[in-house]
């Protein structure tokens, strides 16, 4: 079978460039069949860039492509993906109102004798493939309907079905659970038993070293590192990566935050108390003081986002009180708690954040425009000494102020929606996931700024999925559970260990 | 990641699609003009343009509003209704002076814009069908005010609003002028200009970064509403009768119209007032210039339809061209 070539998709010298970018430089990359390739680097290193190069999408400058032994060159993503290469993109492209069956025969459907689909047929298919995955979903739901984890799962499961030789995974795992991820890993090593090529992209270094074989690093468009994965040590990468010092690194930590802080003595200015909220909060009392950073622990559902949402009036409450600098707010109200000086980083960026369509002028102004005003008509000269300041403070790199955010890089769009927040110049900062799926450099620079802004008196609420970065940025842990706070961590309690433990107390409910 | 990146031929394609979305508009009125210049007896004259802008005025002026809602990602299907309302309204209180019937006229289709607005920002109902309700309805109440009669106007204030001219421009014409100039500002420069983009472009994170979108959108439709009441007022002045049961007739759809083939895409976050003021005129100089040819209405009908596809075609969302 396969396993007679030594690669299945390659690619050797391939240069890609843009009107004053050079994308992708001389680019030497092999993939072989049943192996788990890892493609890492930090934005705008050229992952993205090869991808599509490797998936039709962009015809490559120069060099050459070979694809199961022949030289290829496609014409367009469809081509590539009736060859055998399926691309699962980081947001799920099917159809969301269609049922789970639908979804996964979309253009394939089983056909009766009488060339009608045979929806029978498709549904019992449907059962047994996601069954076999370890997927255990009514297949007759609409697809909208279920968690992002498992429509995540069914796109992975399409491009597997498809009896495809390559799979690229697109940062497969931000939106997925931990249980999830161990599903879809065993996908992924399903897929490798089969002698199919796995290409897989992600932030969460973790992952790589779980489930990849070989690994490939990019930086400025050239491949800077290409071996097994298992020979490279985390530091390492991290740092040929970044294209950084291994001392400094070594040095500074695994994240930007800086440890120890001193969060001024004086009195809260955040109390949150008996937060509740119907099936979602329970009675949660949140503190924090001046130059504080307060994490908030927990495992996915545990009322992280919606503490944070319900302080930021983004969440109707029940019940509960917040108080800002003295003085109590009305909850329910995102302009008020605007007002009071409360501002929250939505954890979705996309959806929740960015305006896409609009310049990064526009949506670093969003919040402020009143404050910006004069009569209702808004001063340009203000306008844009504010985000001028910001732009350089936060180095938000875009071409201009007038450039659209959409076409930003992640973690750029991740500043501009911090400058959005930090032109109300707020009192409190809710941060929901404030690196996630941003580059590792951005993610260090968010980090750091995370660090400054509380050093200069801020008080901040930290949500991460990441250990890491809950443990490193945080002064004190609130851990909650099912929407009730399970217990507090302070000072030098702020370790794994502990938070770990605190998390691991009783087994979390698996719903 | 480096989605600012793209393939150079795709780029060049898209820029080109770009470019025809946002002046295709003013390309197709400037072929138009050269051609009746060229083969058109009686274009060039003071008259004949006078008449096709008091002709367009009215659309425009509702199309001015028409682009504002689309802008929020809506649509008011209610402003031929509402002109309706207006124009009935207008001869039950011209008997009290010019000032307090045109106030009335105005106060009514506010009042009309506020009933779509609390259907649309707080009842939270779809825009198309809240404003459906009053498409269908304000007709129906603008005859009851009426009485179900054509009543003819005869303020003679009223009739030199609709046949008046200053400088040798018609008033009708200068109040469109007037009000586009006004429109304009209002969306470049002022703070709910700003928000209305930005709760079109993204309502929930315009929510979340405590944008007031009710209150927005509340006005919106209030805007809307006065605007569509505006020309129904100039529309009976021009016609010197007001006439509930065919005034305004099917203007929400050369309202809409205007708007798409000036390039406002019907997904919102953006809003184009020059390009509506083109996008009205175009419609207007392709009718007329089909009917000097002595072709028939039905004809035109065609031509716009055929306009209207390559505007929509024009403004398929950036991505979906290039992967």
């Amino acid at each position: 079978m396969a396993a007679a070539l030594s690669s299945v998709l390659s690619a050797r010298g391939v240069g890609k460039r843009f009107p004053g970018v050079v994308a992708l430089s001389e680019v030497d990359f092999e993939l072989a069949p049943g192996e788990v390739h890892a493609l890492v680097g930090e934005n705008g290193a050229g992952k993205s860039t090869l991808i599509k190069v490797l998936t039709g999408v962009y015809s490559p400058d120069g060099g050459d492509l070979t694809y199961q032994g022949e030289p290829v060159s496609f014409g367009t993503p469809m081509e590539a993906q009736q060859s055998g290469i399926a691309t699962v993109y980081q947001e799920v492209n099917l159809v969301p109102l269609q049922s789970v069956a639908s979804n996964l025969f979309l253009g394939r459907e089983p056909r009766n004798s009488f060339g009608l689909v045979d929806f029978r047929a498709m549904r019992d298919q449907a059962r047994d493939l996601l069954t076999s995955y370890g997927v255990e979903v009514d297949v007759t739901r609409p697809l909208r309907t279920l968690g992002m984890g498992v429509q995540q799962m069914v796109a992975v499961a399409r491009a597997a079905a498809t009896s495809a030789r390559v799979v690229i995974l697109d940062e497969p795992t931000s939106s997925l659970e931990p249980r999830e991820v161990d599903t879809l890993f065993g996908i992924v090593e399903r897929l490798k038993a089969d002698g199919v090529a796995v290409l897989y992209v992600s932030h969460r270094l973790d992952e790589l070293y779980r489930i990849c074989d070989r690994v490939t690093v990019l930086r400025d468009g050239r491949v800077v590192h290409s071996g097994p994965m298992a020979d490279l040590p985390r530091l390492r990468l991290v740092a040929l990566m970044l294209g950084r010092d291994l001392e400094e690194v070594r040095r500074e930590g695994a994240t930007k935050f800086d440890g120890e802080r001193t969060a001024a003595d004086t009195g809260p200015v955040l109390a949150a108390t008996g937060l509740t909220s119907k099936h979602r909060l329970d009675g949660v009392d949140v503190t924090v003081r001046p130059g504080e950073i307060v994490g908030l622990g927990g495992l996915l559902g545990a009322g992280r986002s919606e503490t944070a949402m319900a302080i930021a009036g983004a969440l109707p409450l029940d019940s509960g009180t917040v108080v800002v600098a003295g003085k109590r707010l009305r909850t329910g109200s995102v302009a008020a708690a605007m007002r009071a000086g409360v501002v929250m980083l939505p954890e979705d960026r996309k959806a929740d954040g960015i305006l896409p369509d609009l310049s990064v002028r526009e949506n670093i102004v969003l919040a402020a425009l009143p404050r910006l005003s004069a009569a209702g008509v808004v001063s340009r000269k203000r306008q844009d000494a504010i985000v001028d300041t910001f732009m350089k403070r936060l180095r938000i790199k875009a071409s201009s102020p007038d450039q659209r955010v959409g076409d930003l890089s992640g973690g750029n769009q991740q500043k501009v929606l911090l400058a959005r927040l930090l032109c109300t110049r707020p009192l409190v900062l809710l941060l929901d996931e404030p690196t996630r799926g941003i580059d590792v450099g951005a993610k260090a620079e968010v980090q750091g700024l995370v660090d400054e802004l509380a050093a200069e008196g801020l008080g901040v609420v930290l949500i991460s999925s990441e250990f890491d970065e809950v443990i490193e940025g945080s002064d004190s842990i609130v851990v909650l559970r099912e929407g009730r706070v399970v217990t507090e961590l302070h000072g030098a309690d702020v370790n794994e260990n502990t938070l770990l433990s605190a998390l691991a107390e009783e087994p979390a409910d698996d719903h | 990641m480096t989605t600012d990146i793209k393939a150079p031929q795709a780029r060049r394609r898209t820029d080109t699609r770009i470019w025809l979305r946002d002046n295709g508009v003013y390309v197709a009125i400037a072929v138009l003009v050269v051609y009746n210049l060229a083969f058109t007896e009686n274009f060039a004259t003071l008259a004949n343009l006078n008449t096709q802008l008091v002709q367009v005025a009215p659309v425009l002026i509702v199309a001015l509003g028409m682009a504002l809602v689309i802008g929020t990602e809506g649509v008011d299907l209610s402003v031929g209704s509402v002109m309706a309302i207006a124009a009935a309204t207008l001869p039950l209180y011209l008997g009290y002076g010019l000032f307090p019937a045109l106030a009335l006229a105005l106060v009514a289709g506010a009042l009309c814009g506020m009933a779509n607005g609390t259907l649309v920002a707080v009842v939270g109902i779809q825009p198309i069908v809240a404003t459906l309700a009053l498409l269908v309805g304000g007709r129906g109440l603008a005859l009851v005010f009426a009485d179900g009669q054509l009543k003819d106007i005869r303020n003679p204030e009223m009739l030199e609003l609709g046949a008046g001219k200053a400088l040798g421009i018609p008033y009708i014409v200068l109040i469109a002028a007037l009000l586009s100039v006004l429109v304009w500002l209002l969306v470049r420069y002022t703070t709910f200009g700003r928000q209305l983009v930005a709760i079109g472009g993204n309502r929930s994170a315009s929510a979340l970064a405590g944008l007031p979108v009710r209150r927005v959108l509340m006005l919106t439709y209030v805007i809307s509403g006065v605007l569509a009441a505006i020309a129904g007022v100039l529309a009976t002045a021009r016609l010197t009768a007001s006439d509930p049961s065919a005034i305004g007739n099917l203007f929400e759809l050369s309202a809409i119209t205007a708007v798409v083939v000036g390039g406002t895409p019907l997904s919102g976050g953006r809003v184009r007032i020059l390009g509506t003021v083109a996008g009205a005129v175009l419609m207007q100089l392709i009718a007329a210039t089909l009917i000097k040819h002595d072709l028939p209405d039905s004809t035109a009908q065609i031509v716009q339809a055929a306009i209207i596809v390559v505007a929509v075609y024009l403004q398929r969302s950036r991505s979906a061209g290039v992967a």
